[in-house]
């Protein structure tokens, strides 16, 4: 496996640091790897304007790439803006699977394609929003109806 | 591109951009004294929003400007005159129906605004208005669903947020008003008014609320002129950056 391969699996498997379950590229937050020379480019796109976790993944990256020989020049892409459409299907059950429901997925329009939010713990449909804005802004506190266990949700964004 | 252009999209960033910042800096003084726990988290999650774009718009400037300054040298480095944001969001927080108040006036404006610079021919200005677009639609949700709550809640809650409009409505002028500055890339804000205050007089019929009278419009902020509660705020957040010049944590 040549290095810049090496480099390039290495990066993906950098865990965001607020949902460690994923990875940066599962997130969608690693838009591009690109190798010229010695120097490595690497676009990331912000969750939100304002993540703090941002300049914590940024040092995370350069590190990575410094740790394979390289030389680091992480850029922030705006542009498209980062959404959870960008959520992989794998990447969705293991939120749940850690007892985080997934944002729900949507249509080209935007429309929700499933409408109730499941408890991550039960499974049950029946569930209630406790809390629009809860600990960071891309999650929600909610309770299950049936086993009354309160959970995140990771909202539409 | 003429000089005249060129620098109007500088100060047009520029405005945009103290207006993020004072903004997060108001609502981050909730911070511990929020009436909840969740409205705590939300107010300054709101904060780190306004934090971040103003972050994106401040680089974007210094570009613009041909200053190359930094973002710690635009927020800590001016004094009051160098700020341009509009008075609106300086003013002070007071009870929670006039944070709630101001939220609502300036985040639907700001809506419209990242709506229509979606569209810029500066393509990172563009950029942060498509970025900021998906942030603004959660506080104006936020502030619309406390409009409703205070508004139509008890006889006190309800009082208090007709007085927070009456008090604050003034200021809402200067946000449509036009000057000399033409933005190349921007957007005039006169064109905003009216899907404005059809967003703000729907909010308030639902909530049981008056739009206040026209009154007296105070204005200036675009230009450096603050009122007096700016002064004592921007003491406060740049202490420390003046005492210790360079400080980095």
């Amino acid at each position: 496996m040549s290095g810049a391969v090496a480099l390039r699996r290495a990066l993906a498997a950098i865990p965001d640091p607020e949902i460690p379950v994923l990875t940066i590229e599962d997130l969608g937050i690693l838009r591009d790897v690109r190798a010229v020379g010695q120097r490595v480019e690497v676009g990331v796109t912000p969750t939100y304007s304002g993540c703090p976790a941002l300049d914590v993944i940024r040092g995370d990256i350069e590190r990575c790439i410094r740790d394979h020989g390289f030389d680091p020049d992480v850029r922030t892409v705006l542009s498209p803006p980062w959404t959870t459409d960008w959520l992989s299907v794998d990447a969705r059950r293991r939120l749940q699977e850690h007892g985080v429901a997934p944002p729900r997925r949507r249509d080209a329009t935007g429309g929700l394609l499933e409408l109730p939010v499941a408890c991550p713990v039960c499974g049950d449909q029946h569930t209630t929003e406790v809390a629009h804005f809860a600990s960071t802004p891309c999650q929600a506190l909610r309770r299950c109806d049936a086993c009354s266990e309160p959970f995140q949700h990771l909202k539409e964004h | 591109m003429s000089v005249a252009a060129h620098d109007g999209i500088a100060v047009f960033t520029l405005r945009l951009a103290d207006d993020c910042l004072v903004l997060s800096h108001r609502l981050a003084q909730w911070s511990s004294r929020a009436p909840t726990l969740e409205e705590d988290v939300a107010l300054t999650n709101i904060a780190l929003d306004l934090l971040g774009q103003g972050r994106s718009l401040y680089a974007l400037a210094a570009g613009l400007d041909g200053s190359g300054r930094s973002e710690d040298e635009y927020a800590y480095g001016r004094d009051e005159r160098q700020f341009l944001n509009c008075q609106l969001v300086e003013q002070e927080n007071g009870d929670f129906a006039q944070t709630v108040a101001r939220q609502l006036l300036y985040s639907t404006f700001q809506q419209h605004l990242w709506s229509a610079l979606e569209a810029s021919r500066d393509e990172t200005l563009a950029a942060i208005a498509a970025k900021a677009l998906t942030e603004v639609r959660y506080h104006v949700d936020h502030a619309t669903r406390w409009t409703l709550r205070l508004g139509d809640g008890t006889v006190e809650s309800h009082e208090r947020m007709q007085a927070a409009l009456e008090r604050l409505w003034p200021y809402t002028a200067e946000l449509f008003e036009d000057d000399d500055v033409v933005a190349n890339g921007g957007v005039e804000p006169r064109l905003l008014r009216a899907a404005w205050e059809a967003d703000i007089d729907a909010v308030l019929t639902e909530a049981t609320l008056q739009r206040p009278e026209p009154a007296w419009a105070p204005s200036g902020g675009r230009r450096g002129i603050h009122t007096e509660s700016f002064g004592y705020m921007l003491a406060e957040m740049q202490h420390l950056h003046r005492c210790h010049p360079g400080a980095t944590w």
